[in-house]
């Protein structure tokens, strides 16, 4: 009941921002949009290209969105409120981060389905590609939120943050696009798709444990 | 025994024991490193293979050693720091964090000097090569979220956080690196009979490595101290040392 609270507080909110949560998606759709521009319209090159431009852009556009995950609680006091509350704070920020995922995360994959026929991908593997943003998106939520707990409390905290996310990201960069270009080529994914829900596991029992940390020192101050 | 190591953390206490201890770490880094030398660049033999172009592991293995030794003192400090709330903990992650950027830096940079000749390229896509800039980036994070705070405490335990983070990922990162790309030659120093290299080659390295482990202790007691100082600037202790010198 409590914990669906949480979640309806957030998603009532995140509706009432729709312009905040689109800025990630149009952010995804530009980025990508600049490759073929940069590089050349070639569907050859950019069918080649595909996977790592979808990932790269998809990873960029995550970790924008998570900026602004605590700053108005931060700001407004409701986060130490939700420090003080009878449910764990560890718990409130894996409902928070999951349902932040829900509407920026998942319009994202949503999205890489355009994308993708934009870029040539082949159509016979676009559910790996789907597949493996679904297993990985949600890793880079938690990370950019780790990111994002340390730097509630800084004034030029989105400057910080990609310095602090984006090397933790690799293994996320590398498995994700490994398996969206394995299936490409029509190669088996399946042992990249593993290894992106290990970590998702991984992250998703762990993470939360790191990012109340963050919020606590950040509180502290 | 424990008396004397909760003494060691008081910052007091502590300065005047680094303040004995870093110069004689530090000309004795200066000896070993010397002899290092010494055997790597005149007694050992050239390669039969990469001729006297080999020896920059002299400096290249010792300094990548260091880097993720580095990191792992730092980890270890900050974890001590924000279970335990030492102040001096924090200090040491904070002092060591910039000298292990460095040798990170510098095993990059011989790497890629090798990497010219042997490789006909300064820079490859290479696991090794790429877990080391990695590392590279960690360390740089570290120590811009390290400053980022007014408050020097809230940055040293937001940074610590950091750090822990860090450590978990650093065997994701290698492996998964490692899975992706790899042209870096392969362990070739084993202790015993199974060693691919002569003694006259290795034993220098071991030389270099204490050498660059002495190095790195002397310099980390002298930062410490710059960081304890910083840190206690307000204390009695600090301005009666001040006034007296």
């Amino acid at each position: 009941m409590r914990y669906r609270a949480i979640i309806g507080r957030d998603l009532r909110l995140a509706y009432r921002r729709r312009g905040e949560l689109a800025t990630p998606v149009i952010f995804f759709v530009i980025v990508t949009a600049l490759f073929p521009l940069a590089l050349n319209p070639d569907p050859a090159l950019l069918r080649t290209l595909a996977p790592g431009v979808i990932w790269v852009a998809a990873l960029l556009a995550v970790l924008i969105g998570q900026d602004r995950l605590f700053k108005t609680d931060y700001e407004d006091g409701s986060l130490e409120l939700m420090l003080l509350s009878p449910i764990s704070l560890e718990w409130i920020v894996l409902l928070r981060v999951f349902t932040h995922w829900l509407v920026t995360g998942l319009p994202l994959v949503i999205l890489s389905l355009l994308l993708a026929m934009m870029l040539d991908y082949p159509m016979h593997a676009i559910g790996i590609l789907v597949m493996s943003l679904l297993l990985g998106t949600p890793i880079l939520s938690f990370l950019g939120a780790i990111g994002a707990s340390l730097t509630v409390g800084l004034r030029r905290g989105f400057m910080l943050l990609p310095i602090l996310v984006l090397p933790l990201t690799i293994p996320v960069l590398i498995f994700g696009a490994a398996a969206a270009g394995r299936a490409a080529l029509g190669d088996h994914s399946a042992a990249p798709l593993y290894f992106l829900g290990a970590m998702l596991m991984l992250t998703v029992t762990l993470s939360p444990f790191a990012i109340a940390g963050g919020l606590r020192v950040s509180l502290e101050s | 025994m424990f008396v004397w190591f909760h003494k060691l953390a008081s910052p007091p206490f502590f300065y005047r024991f680094a303040q004995k201890l870093a110069p004689w770490l530090g000309w004795l880094s200066l000896l070993v490193i010397l002899a290092g030398l010494y055997g790597g660049l005149w007694l050992a033999p050239p390669d039969y293979q990469q001729g006297d172009g080999f020896r920059i592991i002299y400096v290249h293995v010792p300094s990548a050693m260091l880097s993720m030794f580095a990191y792992m003192v730092m980890a270890t400090a900050a974890a001590i720091g924000l279970i335990w709330r030492m102040k001096l903990a924090h200090a040491v992650s904070a002092a060591v964090a910039p000298l292990g950027a460095s040798f990170t830096f510098l095993a990059l940079i011989t790497g890629s000097l090798w990497g010219k000749p042997m490789w006909g390229t300064y820079w490859v896509w290479d696991a090794r090569l790429t877990s080391e800039l990695i590392l590279l980036f960690l360390y740089l994070g570290y120590i811009a979220l390290n400053h980022a705070f007014e408050d020097r405490r809230t940055g040293d335990r937001a940074s610590a956080i950091l750090a822990l983070v860090g450590v978990v990922n650093i065997p994701i990162i290698h492996y998964s690196v490692q899975w992706w790309n790899t042209l870096h030659q392969g362990q070739t120093i084993f202790f015993g009979p199974k060693s691919e290299m002569p003694p006259s080659m290795y034993i220098p390295l071991f030389i270099m490595i204490l050498g660059f482990m002495l190095f790195f202790a002397a310099f980390s007691l002298k930062r410490l101290q710059v960081e304890v100082l910083q840190r206690e600037n307000k204390s009695a202790w600090v301005r009666e040392l001040v006034e007296t010198t």
